[in-house]
């Protein structure tokens, strides 16, 4: 085991693990972050993601010990009590279905959005291409992708 | 103790915070009973519905919502026959100690069928209540006026009493009747569609927020105290034996704790996740391979299928004569169509949380059918139902794969072993490899035109890989069962499906043959229920084959349906037929079809590299009918197809959430556009090989369309029906749209696409085979 100091969401925390245990499991167990989620663990799907700096970050297949900046996560996305403009445009587009995905939806496209604040349709597709949905709202996302850019401008 | 008294008590504490927790939480409402768990009765009104002293109310139903928005309807059903504004009211669903067994989801039924006993029970609370505010202001009911949860007396407005001041925080004590659940009713009657007034709006689904800002509780999440990590360790080829396992492998990694291991069921079991994982790998054990192959090479699949001796035969359906109708017909045509294995292929793997605290047993689950699985691990683990629950939470989509849930019963029993909660969740390659799979179909096709291109003679026959159809959660066919040896005298017969539509043919056969690989038991080639478990195959073959009747008549595909269908007048109760014609022509109308035959000439097709076309295709499930539209690209120098455009005409009756309702048809038309383009499991002859999202891919956002049209037709084509039922949703339109992409492929490129999936490779070698 090994002590490692991590700030997520703006708070600081010390956890005591091995030094590759994946970032997800660091993050649902020891911090009760329940935002990302396990899909694959082969960082194939997206639903782990959390932004490490401004980089969207696939957590599960992230060792703890090679995290170098500040965390955000899907719970970390509103502040002072305001939803992110792309979680109030994901409830205006009404997006999710089972809603599993989710995470890796919202937080990449936050990345995408972060580096291209306003992206072609084209770039949309492209961006979220490795993102997966099996309840396959793509066509929302995507509309709320352009609603949040649209809103933002 | 009375857990009623008790889930009354807490669903108060509930409400009270109402705007801040937005979703009623089953896990907190239930989570400090020590148990035993009884059955709700449901025939008692509270065991439904409790009116809080701040007049708001809360709805518990024995329903679960995989994510499309049934819950929301279930509250705008009962809001409404309640006569109380939707945003008083929350929804508690899917627990079996807190909420009457409907049976959880599945089957599209929710709204067709549960739909009822809600809005009966909710009419009968508004009826006692419209009685107990008779009583206090002395006046007859018809003197009463009610509206958002108020009742004041007609003829003196001041005079006004709410449900909370008449009976918040009590208890009705009022029986119901019905011998079965779905029967379940008191004294009232439900309002006429007319006077619905809440029912059509489309209020926000209450479950989203919490999904997008990561505080929703997901069953995968649920901790209590205590709790450790279990992940299975799979037999490494399909029919395996285990020999010996060896624990000295794993005993020195950190936070090992035990294996459990009962015949071919191995899991480790481990502190922390991800031990728990790196030891489920590096456990050593020793398998014996089967004698024989359990299943041929998919590449053989359909080869086997069509030689088998089936398993069973259904009866056919016979109309007319149908060999001297091909004997006297003017063309006849034949083909062949294949839809291999599609699995499941959950985005989160199996998943549950047992607790076996207080010498009970309480599964966390996101099973869709949560009763199910109460009563399959209560007979599993030999215990009393009453010391089992389930509480049922939020979790990856269900689509049929929860309601054979595996991780539920593996849980509760690695929780019993150990004495101590424990949380099982399957790996991806397990999960992809391992779980239910819809069947493969091998379906042969015959039609006969006359002169005139009328079609006279319809022949469809289909085997379906589909023998020990895996039934939900049974304790002696679930997955873990079997690894342990459970074998059941007699495996379900399985089925295969015949065409749902109302086509009028003179002269028809269908048959329907199930088949068996050779490998019953143990086996990743499960079949289960997915999303319309038969429907897709069913219906890629029978409306692709349509389309081919329509060309061999130089007809146009919409015209040529058309026709089929107008051929007779007979309807039944629901006024499919007449439902049918309206929902081909509105997705015709939606779409802007020109009428022409398919495919498209080589002169309007071009010479570049991207072509395009139009395919239609329709089907039914129950009352429910639609037609869908697809418009694709097809580049003939890679076999790439993008789905440019989809149409879906949708007719489901009375629509509770128009705006719900289109999401739900967006995903289910996205889901099989999947599997029209990408799905397919792939084995060799020792084992699944498709076990990842790159061996087993899944459509993504590049092959999103960039426009979905969605009708919804639910005006009433016939003005005799008396009123709009509301039906079911969801899988209906699974069930058409893999034949409307091949057809649009037809018309596209003259190409005929009869092998599900059409990834790039398949498309080109017909391209490639076709200019030949």
């Amino acid at each position: 085991m090994s002590t490692m100091t991590l700030t997520v969401n703006g708070a600081t925390h010390t956890v005591d693990v091995q030094p590759s245990t994946p970032l997800l499991y660091v993050l649902r167990n020891d911090l009760g972050l329940q935002g990302p989620k396990f899909g694959c663990g082969l960082g194939q799907c997206g639903a782990c993601t959390v932004i490490v700096g401004r980089v969207a970050t696939r957590s599960c297949v992230t060792p703890t010990s090679t995290v170098r900046g500040d965390i955000t996560t899907l719970e970390g996305l509103s502040a002072g009590g305001r939803l992110h403009p792309l979680q109030q445009a994901w409830i205006d587009e009404q997006v999710p279905q089972c809603g599993f995905c989710q995470n890796g939806q919202i937080m990449t496209a936050k990345a995408l959005l972060d580096s291209n604040p306003h992206p072609t349709d084209a770039q949309i597709r492209e961006g979220m291409a490795r993102t997966l949905c099996r309840c396959m709202t793509y066509y929302r996302v995507q509309a709320a992708i352009k609603r949040a850019a649209r809103e933002a401008a | 103790m009375n857990s009623r008294r008790d889930f009354l008590k807490t669903s108060g504490a509930l409400v009270v915070s109402l705007s801040a927790a937005r979703v009623a939480r089953p896990f907190e409402a239930v989570a400090q009973s020590a148990g035993p768990y009884p059955d709700p009765d449901f025939r008692q009104l509270d065991s439904w519905i409790a009116i809080h002293e701040d007049n708001t109310a809360t709805f518990s139903v024995g329903k679960t919502d995989c994510g499309q928005g049934t819950g929301t309807a279930f509250r705008q059903m009962m809001a409404d026959e309640l006569d109380i504004a939707y945003d008083k009211t929350t929804c508690i669903m899917g627990s079996t100690d807190v909420t009457v067994d409907q049976g959880g989801s599945g089957g599209s039924d929710a709204i067709q069928t549960d739909g009822w006993p809600m809005r009966r029970v909710a009419a009968e609370a508004r009826r006692v209540l419209l009685e107990l505010a008779s009583s206090r202001f002395g006046v007859p009911v018809d003197a009463l006026a009610v509206s958002a949860a108020t009742i004041t007396v007609r003829a003196d407005p001041s005079r006004r009493v709410t449900y909370g001041e008449l009976i918040g925080g009590k208890r009705f004590h009022v029986a119901l009747t019905g011998n079965t659940v779905d029967a379940t009713t008191g004294a009232a009657r439900v309002k006429s569609v007319q006077d619905l007034k809440i029912v059509g709006q489309s209020p926000q689904r209450y479950d989203i927020p919490a999904k997008v800002d990561g505080s929703l509780k997901w069953a995968v999440g649920v901790a209590p105290a205590g709790m450790v990590h279990a992940r299975n360790v799979k037999p490494p080829v399909a029919g395996a034996t285990l020999v010996s396992i060896d624990e000295s492998s794993v005993r020195r990694l950190p936070g090992f704790i035990t294996v459990v291991s009962k015949g071919n069921y191995v899991a480790v079991v481990c502190q922390r996740e991800e031990q728990a994982i790196d030891a489920a790998k590096a456990l050593r054990v020793d398998w014996k391979k089967p004698a024989t192959a359990p299943f041929p090479a998919s590449e053989d699949l359909f080869k086997y299928m069509r030689a088998a001796t089936p398993t069973s035969t259904a009866n056919p359906v016979v109309v007319g004569n149908v060999e001297a109708a091909f004997a006297n017909a003017a063309k006849v045509i034949e083909a062949e169509y294949d839809i291999p294995f599609q699995g499941h292929t959950a985005f989160g793997p199996a998943h549950a949380t047992a607790d076996p605290s207080n010498g009970q047993m309480t599964i966390y689950s996101n099973d869709m059918k949560s009763y199910g699985m109460r009563n399959g691990i209560a007979s599993f683990l030999a215990m009393p139902r009453d010391q089992v629950r389930v509480v049922w939470m939020e979790g990856s989509q269900g689509y049929g794969r929860t309601a054979a849930d595996d991780a539920g019963f593996e849980a509760a029993y690695v929780a019993r072993e150990i004495g101590r909660p424990v949380r099982v969740q399957w790996m991806r390659s397990e999960e992809t490899a391992w779980d239910t799979k819809a069947p493969a179909f091998a379906c042969t096709l015959r039609g006969g035109l006359d002169a005139q291109g009328n079609l006279v003679a319809f022949d469809y026959m289909a085997r379906a890989a589909d023998y020990n159809h895996l039934g939900y959660n049974e304790s002696d066919t679930v997955l873990i069962a079997q690894l342990m040896g459970s074998r059941r005298a007699q495996p379900a017969p399985g089925s295969a499906a015949r065409p749902s539509e109302m086509y009028a043919i003179p002269n028809l056969r269908m048959a329907a043959h199930v088949v068996s690989l050779p490998l019953v038991w143990e086996t990743p080639l499960r079949t289960g229920n997915l999303r319309d478990p038969n429907g897709p195959q069913s219906a890629f073959a029978s409306e692709s084959f349509i389309d081919e009747l329509a060309a061999a008549a130089n007809a146009d595909p919409v015209a040529f349906r058309l026709k089929l269908l107008t051929a007779s007048t007979a309807d039944d109760s629901g006024f499919k037929r007449a439902r049918s014609v309206a929902v081909l022509k509105a997705a015709a109308v939606a779409y802007g079809w020109d009428t022409r035959p398919s495919p498209r000439s080589p002169a309007a097709r071009g010479t570049g590299n991207i072509v395009t076309g139009r395919g239609i295709a329709y089907a039914l499930r129950s009352q429910t009918v639609v037609a869908e539209i697809a418009e694709v690209e097809v580049n003939r120098s890679t076999g790439h197809v993008w789905v440019k455009r989809l149409v879906c005409a949708h007719d489901c009756g009375l629509v509770i959430n128009p705006e719900g309702l289109r999401r739900t048809i967006e995903g289910g038309l996205l889901h099989s556009l999947s599997r029209a383009l990408h799905e397919e499991v792939q084995f060799d002859t020792e084992k699944v090989t498709s076990v990842d999202w790159s061996s087993s891919p899944t459509l993504t956002h590049a092959d999103t369309p960039e426009k979905i049209d969605v009708v919804l037709v639910n005006g009433d084509p016939n003005p005799r029906r008396p009123d709009l039922p509301h039906y079911g949703a969801g899988e209906t339109v699974c069930k058409p749209l893999i034949a409307a992409v091949a057809n649009a492929i037809y018309d596209a490129t003259g190409v005929r696409l009869r092998r599900v999936p059409f990834r790039n490779g398949r498309v080109l070698a017909a391209l490639k085979a076709a200019r030949a």
